[in-house]
Parts: C-alpha cells; sequence; structure tokens
C-alpha cells in the first residue's frame, strides 16, 4: 500500500469513494469545500458515480435519502450552520432506518459564528440532533489516518444497523495535510430488501417514518432502540495514551486530543504522569471503558474546544467516581500543544 | 358477454381512499395509476408522496414508494432518479408542499431538468391540517388563518406555480389541469400520460398542475366546489398548456442517435 499526503477533507472522499460511495450531494460552506470539490472532480470518473450540487443543505441531505432508499452507498458534507440545516433528513434517515453519511467540519458557532475549527456541535451530534427519539453514530476522528479509516467503517456500520453515521472533525482536521495509507474496502453486504428498485413483477413496498397509530409508533421507537443498545455494545472505541502510571488524564477527542497528546509528551519530559483517554465513538460514548480506568486514577481534566459538551459524558461516566475539572476554548481558537501543556501542569500542581 | 369498461387500476391496490367526498386526491391517484398501467411502467415506477393529505398515497398505489418530508419530494425524488435513471420517478405534492415549504426544492429539480414528473395539487387551501391559507389561496379566500379573506397587502399574492415553472429553462412539459368533471378529468389522464412519456423518452421535467377541489375546506358542496373552479379558481389559475418543448426536445434527441 502507498503512502500519499492528502488533505482531511480530500483524504475523507477519496476514503468514501474508495469504500463504494456512489452518490454524493453538497453544498458550499467553508472549511469543508475542498470535500465537495473532490467528489465533483473525482464521482464522474468512477463507474456509477453520481454528484449532484445542491441548491442547499436540506436539499442535499433529502437526495441522499432518495438515492440511499435504492441502495446506493451515499454521502453528503457540511459545516456546523450547514448540519443544522441537515437534521429534519438526519432525523428522516433514522426513521425510515436508511443507511448513509454524514460529515460535519465543525467550524465556530452559534450561529454563522466563524470559520475557525471548533467543537460545538458535540450534543448536536451524540443527541442525535433533529427532532425524535434516536441516535447517530458519531466517529470523532483525531489523525488524517483515521479520517480514511473511519470514513470507510462509517459506510459499514451504516449499512450493518441502516442508520445514519456522522464523522465529526473540525476545520483544523479538514484543511491539514498528513500521509495516509488507504485500507482495502471491506465487500460490501447490503440486502436487496432494503432497497426500493421499481416492484417489476413482485409486490410492492414502501419507506416511511410516518407512524400514525401510537402503538405502533411505540414500538418502532423500541425497535431503534434496540438496535442503539446493540450498537452501544459493539461499536464503541477509544484510545487510551500513558494512561498506565497517569496521576491525571486528560479526556479529549478529534483536534483537541491531538493538541493534548503534544502537551502531554512535553509534561512527560518534566516528569509529570499525565496521560489521553480519547474517545472515538463520540456516540456511543466509552463511557464503561473510562469509569474502568477510574479505578486506576482519579483525576481527569476534560479538555474542548467548546465551553463544555463531551464534559456531560464525562460526568456520567465518572460522577462519584473520580475528580472532573475543564478547560475549554471555545469560538475557533486552537490553542498550541505548549500553551495547554501550561495549563494542564498547574492543574496538575494542585491534585494530591 | 358483459364487456369490462370500467376496472381498478391495477396499480392501485384493494382499499378505500381515506380522503373527504368530493376531494380530487382520489381522482387523480386513479388516474395516475391508470396511467402508470397503460404505459407499462408499474413495475419500474418509484413515486414520492408528500406530506400533506396525500402522505398516505403508499396505501393506495402499488407500486414502490417512498415518503418524503414536507416540500422535499424533488429532493429525494432527484436522488431515485440520478441513482436509478432507467427507472420512473414521480414525486405527488400539494400546494404548501410545493409552492411554500419546498419551493426551493421543486424550482431547481424543474431548473436543473431533472427527468421526472411532478404531479401538483393545487386546492388552494392547506388540506390535511384545517384549512390554512396556502400560497395559492385565493385573494379575499377565506381560511382558517385569513379569517378576513386573503389581503394582498399582508399576505401576498397566489403563487402561479405553471406559469412560474413553465419560464424556467430546465422543463420540458407543463400544464395547468382539473378534475371538476368528466371531460376535464379525461384531460388531466391526457396530460399526465404525457407527463410520464416525457419522463419515459428522457426528455426532461414535466410538471402537471391539477385543480383539486377541496369542499371540506371550503365548505362548500361537491357540487359547488366543482363549480367554483370554473367560476374563480381557473380565472385566477387558466388552464391550458404553458409549456410544450416535447417536440423541441426530441430532435437533437433523435439527430444525436
Amino acid at each position: 500500500m502507498n503512502k500519499v499526503l492528502m488533505s482531511g477533507n480530500n483524504i475523507i472522499a477519496e476514503a468514501a469513494i474508495r469504500a463504494g460511495c456512489r452518490f454524493y450531494a453538497g453544498y458550499p460552506i467553508t472549511p469543508q469545500n475542498e470535500l465537495t470539490e473532490y467528489m465533483a472532480e473525482h464521482m464522474r470518473n468512477v463507474e456509477g458515480g453520481v454528484f449532484v450540487q445542491s441548491e442547499s443543505e436540506i436539499a442535499a441531505i433529502h437526495m441522499i435519502i432518495g438515492a440511499s432508499a435504492t441502495g446506493a452507498r451515499v454521502m453528503t458534507s457540511s459545516s456546523s450552520p450547514g448540519i443544522s440545516l441537515k437534521q429534519e433528513g438526519i432525523s428522516s434517515m433514522a426513521a425510515c432506518e436508511l443507511p448513509g453519511v454524514i460529515v460535519n467540519i465543525m467550524r465556530g458557532g452559534p450561529g454563522l459564528g466563524n470559520i475557525r475549527p471548533a467543537q460545538g456541535d458535540y450534543f448536536q451530534a451524540t443527541r442525535g440532533g433533529g427532532h425524535g427519539d434516536y441516535r447517530t453514530i458519531v466517529y470523532g476522528p483525531a489523525t488524517c489516518q483515521e479520517l480514511a479509516d473511519l470514513t470507510m467503517n462509517a459506510f459499514d456500520l451504516a449499512d450493518l444497523y441502516r442508520t445514519p453515521v456522522m464523522i465529526l472533525a473540525d476545520g483544523m482536521m479538514g484543511q491539514m495535510m498528513e500521509p495516509v495509507v488507504f485500507k482495502k474496502p471491506k465487500p460490501r453486504q447490503y440486502s436487496e430488501k432494503f432497497m426500493l428498485r421499481g416492484a417489476g413483477q413482485g409486490k410492492s413496498k414502501f419507506f416511511r417514518g410516518l407512524i400514525l397509530d401510537a402503538i405502533d409508533m411505540e414500538e418502532h421507537n423500541w425497535k431503534l432502540e434496540r438496535k442503539y443498545q446493540v450498537i452501544i455494545k459493539k461499536e464503541t472505541l477509544h484510545e487510551e495514551y500513558k494512561t498506565e502510571d497517569a496521576e491525571l488524564v486528560i479526556v479529549a477527542y478529534g483536534t483537541a486530543a491531538r493538541i493534548a497528546k503534544g502537551a502531554i509528551k512535553r509534561l512527560r519530559e518534566n516528569g509529570m504522569k499525565v496521560g489521553l483517554f480519547r474517545p472515538i465513538t463520540l456516540w456511543p460514548f466509552p463511557e464503561l471503558k473510562l469509569r474502568a480506568l477510574s479505578k486506576k486514577v482519579k483525576n481527569y481534566l476534560v479538555f474542548e474546544l467548546s465551553t463544555g459538551q463531551m464534559l456531560d459524558d464525562v460526568r456520567l461516566a465518572l460522577q462519584g467516581y473520580a475528580a472532573i475539572d475543564f478547560h475549554g476554548r471555545p469560538g475557533g481558537v486552537v490553542p498550541t500543544p505548549a500553551e495547554l501543556a501550561n495549563v494542564i501542569a498547574r492543574h496538575y500542581e494542585t491534585i494530591d | 358477454m358483459a364487456k369490462k369498461v370500467f376496472g381498478r387500476p391495477e396499480s392501485l391496490k384493494e382499499t378505500y381512499f381515506h380522503y373527504c367526498p368530493g376531494c380530487g386526491h382520489s381522482i387523480a391517484h386513479r388516474l395516475v395509476a391508470e396511467v402508470i398501467d397503460e404505459l407499462g411502467i408499474r413495475g419500474t415506477t418509484i413515486g414520492v408522496p408528500p406530506a400533506g393529505c396525500a402522505v398516505l398515497a403508499y396505501n393506495y398505489f402499488d407500486i414502490d414508494m417512498l415518503e418524503a418530508q414536507h416540500g422535499r419530494g424533488p429532493a429525494t425524488a432527484t436522488g431515485i432518479k440520478r441513482a436509478l435513471p432507467d427507472r420512473i420517478v414521480f414525486s405527488y405534492q400539494g400546494d404548501g408542499d410545493l409552492a411554500a415549504i419546498g419551493m426551493a426544492e421543486s424550482f431547481h429539480a424543474a431548473n436543473r431538468g431533472e427527468n421526472i414528473t411532478v404531479i401538483f395539487i393545487n386546492n388552494a387551501v392547506y388540506g390535511m391540517t384545517g384549512g390554512q391559507m396556502a400560497p395559492t389561496t385565493m385573494l379575499d379566500q377565506r381560511t382558517t388563518t385569513s379569517p378576513a379573506g386573503r389581503n394582498k397587502i399582508l399576505d401576498g399574492y397566489p403563487v402561479k406555480v405553471s406559469e412560474i415553472f413553465s419560464q424556467l429553462q430546465g422543463t420540458t412539459y407543463v400544464e395547468r389541469v382539473t378534475v371538476n368533471s368528466p371531460a376535464s378529468v379525461n384531460k388531466t389522464k391526457k396530460a399526465l400520460k404525457k407527463a410520464f412519456q416525457c419522463q419515459i423518452d428522457g426528455l426532461g421535467f414535466s410538471l402537471v398542475e391539477i385543480l383539486s377541489p377541496c369542499p371540506t375546506n371550503w365548505k362548500m358542496t361537491s357540487v359547488a366546489s366543482c363549480k367554483w373552479i370554473d367560476e374563480v379558481m381557473s380565472k385566477e389559475f387558466p388552464l391550458g398548456v404553458f409549456k410544450d418543448n416535447i417536440a423541441a426536445v426530441k430532435k437533437p434527441a433523435e439527430a444525436a442517435s
């Protein structure tokens, strides 16, 4: 396998095409435009590949819904304000059990915010985001290699659980370049019974989210919930870095985790026993793994490029088990590892 | 032996419509089903029902169907058609669906010249939600949200979908019809057949706007509703073919092949 140097946005697009994505619809928004442009350039050279520049984020998500229903592997991408617009469709995909991958290259918010890297969409991504009782599988990649690998995995999980999967990265991940190796995609397994391709000579089918009978709707909600419980059990991913002997563990994901790793390397050189717990799936959150770590480590510092959103999940996992503190840089500010090391060092000195 | 002259189309399921007495949806459904049968496309057609009174269209059409969110039918249909270009794809939409919440999706699907068919039911009110003012509500028409009548200063004007869409370079066939008399029902069927044939031939976007009675929300009898279409509604929304580029689009296509 050849190593290639590519930017994050391009890597996601290339990984998607390699994973068999044959339908992409998107609308321009910074800082994810390179993804849309890559799809425009490369989808036309792939057999059966479709690229549509939609009139809106809303149209894009509904276009991929249509294509997903036919059995195509589908993707759309955007950045924070655009992802808000897509929520109607994401809720629909969850309801109709349609697979698809949605990429959010987060920027500063709320509102139009700015186009700098931020992590303010964690709540939206991990709590469903749109209306109704549902969840979305959410990956929080932290390296370009992970962008490639997790994008491919996202398509497999979307098919397996017939549910939307989100790649939650940020402007930094989208714009940075790193060498990457594209793994061989798994052969697709997706039953024709979940595809609408015209009834042929057979019985007609329909896919819908409208279930007027309350008892039937309740059963559909529980059916989805049973699926989410399987996902929680089987698909949770995380990374631990230098936690074996740690006195203090930083909990961070995505770009924040990269910065934290750099900070930890510096702190370790100065003899401070600091480690990192990095959730890779943000939903399902690796709650039990984090709680297990609290048997060894009693001090945690959550670091996010927000005012504290994943912090809630860390509290749910650790409240009563360990001490939890928080450091946040919202609004598009990206501190250097050295700056964060200073913050962590000050905190380290206060722990027992 | 008696000759069978009328029967249930194969593309309609054996069930009763939930529509109110005098509603135009059931006629429009039957006509679409008849046209699908006659063109022999039942097995290759995928329909997209809207949010609105026709949301349960998948209970009636015996073809593959994918429910769309309110107004998003043409985007959903675009996804289906682009993924499966050899299938016949139609979106069935009401006036709120097409001309209010889904105007952007409808306008741009038309402007891209998506090779799909849009069946547009214009009954000048939001039917399912109880008779609120629609984008196509007539000036001075009373609805639950325009109790003093639609006021052009406050509410603007009825949106003329066929007129607007016929101006888009992406559209091939646009016709406005109605279903308030046997003759107009026959005419509507012809228009639907032409629209689907346009798609089958790969000639681009077709739209059939059907002025459709809604006695319940117009608070009229069925007969009075049909009369109102003739005397009032069709004055604001004149019937006829607004665009027929079928021959013009066909020629270069034939020359190329």
